[in-house]
């Protein structure tokens, strides 16, 4: 163990290597309900390099490795199921290269949201990039490797659908490029080539160590407005959401559920924001987003919310700060939430199983749902906090994702960044062939089994 | 622990570890070290889990726990409302608690034991604390309008002693009725509480508030937003009721009435923000009014200014103890690029202990040519019309 200690503090210096219990025992757990798995090593790399001589001794050794970007992913996914070194990737922040004519950044795998999103505003404020609602410390690269979503996935889908090359270090040790920076120096798209990006994306650090990336970039327009339509039948929603975002102009939809404040129980909120270049184009744009909810105005079964400006505020705020603070709701500093893939028309269940989840568990529902791309799927959450200090509050949301999980996958849809337990509920209804293919790719990526061992596995 | 029960509401969010535009780590400790333990949250994860067991006593521990600035910028940034006000408190009591095992870092112990045997933590004799006055001709304190107060880094400090003359001297160009204590003037104990010796740092504030009490004090200017910030918040819980300033907030009330030099060599200037003057006790503004009069100087903000401002990193006993240590990453060289970054020649600073971290960093990183430190009292000083 002193060897291994000496050699990866050789490769990134001491000072960024740790095996003290302080850094085991933060790095061994996350903000969900997960146990604690022990690393052996924490280390923060500075480069390609780096990363690349840490996977090489790792290999030698057979020692796991698990990557970690913001630590924020709250599944678990970033702890060490089988010990061995944490990849704390924070260290590779650099924004790297914007391209402004092409609407492309190039960032280091640890280079946050935040960051991200300040440095376009400062130096090329006519661009933006898709903030996901996790706090602003996540990194690009975690959102991306994990498909998350953010403020314009209404626009353009999946923030690994925004991905447009990566650089990565093999569990063999080979660096390499994908996408057009395979072969281009310029990182513009994953097409013509084959798709090779898809062995990293949803992979959860399961087939190597990506450490670049090159993520599309979108227009910031000054002018930017939300309408909530509210609706209180569910049943409606799949059709209100294939309505409007059928006009194909708003940015990011998104629908809340929960009973506070008082006067948002028992209703659907659903968020439609979007933005223009002027205000009369900003007054166009609301007025073709409305028409077609203008049939449930009549019917007097939906309608758009009066929002003051103080109250329009945290709705157009991205990352939406609101969203952090909710983790406190029951004063106790721990959050975890099933997000679940599935078709719009498995809202009106989605909704209902989450009201039946959270009476059956004895906790408030919180759920909501952000579509991505033009309606084709959605993100619905099933949002529960807990107090970490209250192990039975712990147990009971552990119960109620579990319960979520299993719910999710029996109406159709597939749990997101899921938790190692999910991933197994997942692999059993997994089409046979696909499942053996999972694991063809992963031998031969990773023939010692280094990388996020207890992952994706199949017993 | 009267805090023990929000240690766990903690939730990792990160806001903390950030200024408000998030462009970059903000948080001291955490931009030097970058594991997530000496961040707010895993400081405060820690924490909880050292006083259930769960993690020992360690060098490790202790380290983590004492290289926190006390900045306040968690303070500032955390997004939970009430939550956020108790932060840096529970750090304290964390502190505090760990002070009672005697298992502080070697530094820690070592700045306590100075305060203990010599009342200040340069090792020095009482009698010297005047010395930064020679030459000075300043009056001792009688029932002068205030009592100017200079603290431990301005009596002893050699860049801190610049600064306490520079500002003694703008004292006497507003001609303020002022006086000093001299060798008679005793350490704050500001540092003391941010560490968690609570009990020398009460003895310490109980006897300087007898003292000026007795000398019938009501008003008090300080040298360092430390001092201000002991007298303002800390010393009143013990009986004081002193009137308090900052000689910033003095200076900006009168700095349109001194008279300047009709033409001055125009100079870019960018202020930082000292931590007990901002973020603690929210005063940014007097420091701007006097740069804002003074002919020739343009004021150039860093990104990081105000309430984003990023802590030298001397905060919370650092200066002394060295904690955060002085490489690359230390939040005073960062500093240091970020204000010569923005073209400025002079980064103006109001507080003796930003000073001398400042100063360091500005020669370890070999600005030196083209990066001045000057206490904002100094820079004045530059700018007066000869009488």
């Amino acid at each position: 163990m002193n060897e291994t200690y000496s050699e990866l503090a050789g490769i990134v210096g001491e000072r960024y290597v740790s095996n003290e219990p302080e850094e085991k025992f933060i790095y061994s757990r996350d903000q969900g309900t997960m146990e604690p798995c022990d690393p052996d090593f924490v280390v923060m790399p500075d480069s390609t390099e780096e990363v690349r001589q840490i996977v090489l001794l790792a290999n030698r050794k057979g020692i796991p490795i698990v990557p970690m970007g913001g630590g924020l992913v709250l599944s678990g996914l970033s702890r060490p199921l089988k010990g061995g070194v944490v990849l704390d990737m924070k260290r590779m922040n650099r924004i790297l290269q914007v391209n402004e004519t092409s609407r492309y950044a190039i960032v280091e795998a640890g280079a946050s949201q935040g960051m991200l999103q300040a440095y376009l505003k400062k130096h090329h404020p006519s661009l933006k990039h898709s903030v996901p609602d996790a706090p602003p410390i996540a990194t690009v690269g975690g959102n991306v490797l994990i498909h998350g979503s953010g403020h314009l996935s209404h626009a353009a889908g999946f923030h690994s659908e925004m991905l447009n090359g990566m650089e990565a270090v093999l569990p063999t040790g080979e660096v390499v490029r994908l996408g057009s920076c395979a072969t281009s120096p310029y990182w513009f798209s994953r097409a013509p080539l084959p798709d090779l990006a898809g062995l990293f994306l949803g992979w959860t650090g399961t087939t190597g160590v990506v450490t670049k990336l090159a993520i599309r970039l979108y227009p910031n327009r000054p002018f930017n407005d939300v309408g909530v339509f509210v609706v209180e039948d569910p049943e409606i929603v799949p059709d209100i959401l294939h309505r409007v975002t059928g006009v194909g102009l708003a940015e990011d939809i998104s629908a809340w559920m929960t009973p506070k404040p008082d006067w948002a129980e028992g209703f659907i909120h659903i968020n439609v924001n979007y933005s223009a270049d002027s205000k009369d184009e900003l007054g166009w744009k609301k007025n073709l987003i409305r028409a077609p909810l203008r049939k449930y105005m009549d019917e007097k079964t939906g309608g758009f919310m009066m929002l003051p400006l103080p109250m329009k505020k945290p709705f157009l705020e991205a990352p939406a700060s609101q969203l952090t603070r909710f983790a406190d709701v029951r004063k106790g500093g721990g959050f975890e939430y099933v997000g679940a893939i599935m078709p719009i028309e498995l809202f009106p269940e989605a909704h209902q199983m989450g009201l039946d989840i959270a009476e059956r568990c004895g906790t408030t529902y919180s759920t909501g749902a952000r579509i991505i791309g033009m309606g084709h799927c959605m993100m619905f959450f099933f949002a529960y906090p807990f107090n970490r200090a209250d192990p039975s509050d712990v147990k009971r949301a552990g119960t109620a994702l579990e319960q979520t999980n299993r719910g999710a996958l029996d109406m159709g849809g597939i749990p997101w960044k899921a938790e190692a337990p999910a991933q197994k509920q997942i692999l059993q209804r997994m089409d046979e062939n696909t499942r053996e293919l999972m694991s063809r790719v992963r031998r031969m990526l990773d023939p010692k089994g280094i990388m996020n061992p207890g992952n994706w596995e199949v017993d | 622990m009267e805090h023990f029960d929000i240690l766990h509401r903690c939730f990792r969010c990160g806001y903390c570890k950030l200024p408000s535009n998030y462009s970059d780590l903000n948080c001291p400790s955490y931009l030097n070290f970058r594991f997530e333990t000496y961040s707010p949250g895993g400081r405060m994860w820690l924490l909880r889990a050292w006083l259930e067991g769960e993690i020992k006593t360690s060098p490790r521990f202790a380290e983590i726990l004492y290289s926190c600035a006390t900045c306040g910028n968690c303070v500032e940034h955390c997004v939970f409302p009430k939550f956020k006000d108790d932060i840096l408190k529970a750090l304290i009591e964390g502190r505090e608690r760990l002070v009672e095992t005697g298992a502080v870092p070697p530094a820690v112990r070592d700045y306590f034991k100075s305060i203990h045997l010599y009342g200040n933590p340069y090792k020095l004799p009482e009698a010297d604390r005047a010395k930064w006055t020679d030459g000075l001709d300043l009056e001792s304190y009688s029932e002068q309008e205030y009592l100017l107060y200079v603290g431990c880094v301005g009596s002893y400090g050699e860049r801190g002693q610049k600064s306490a003359r520079a500002v003694a001297a703008l004292l006497k160009t507003m001609k303020i009725s002022f006086g000093i204590l001299g060798s008679e003037e005793r350490c704050d104990g500001n540092e003391l509480k941010s560490m968690g010796e609570k009990g020398l740092f009460e003895l310490i504030a109980e006897e300087n508030i007898r003292k000026y009490k007795k000398l019938g004090v009501k008003k008090i200017v300080t040298l360092s937003p430390h001092s201000y910030h002991a007298f303002k918040n800390e010393y009143p819980l013990l009986g004081a009721d002193f009137e308090v300033v900052h000689y910033s907030q003095l200076a900006a009330r009168t700095i349109r009435k001194i008279g300047f030099k009709r033409s001055e060599v125009p100079v870019t200037v960018t202020f930082h923000d000292p931590c007990y003057l901002g973020r603690h006790n929210k005063e940014y503004e007097a420091a701007r009014k006097i740069l804002g009069a003074l002919p020739g100087v343009q004021l150039k903000e860093m990104d990081r200014s105000g309430k984003d401002a990023l802590c030298c990193g001397g905060g919370g006993g650092n200066v002394f103890t060295d904690i955060l240590g002085a490489g690359p990453h230390s939040p005073a060289r960062v500093r240091a690029r970020e204000a010569a970054g923005t073209g400025a020649q002079i980064l103006a600073v109001a507080c003796p202990g930003c000073s001398r971290m400042l100063d360091d960093a500005v020669k370890a990183e070999s600005l030196q040519d083209n990066l001045q430190v000057m206490d904002l009292a100094e820079l004045v000083a530059t700018r007066l019309a000869p009488e």
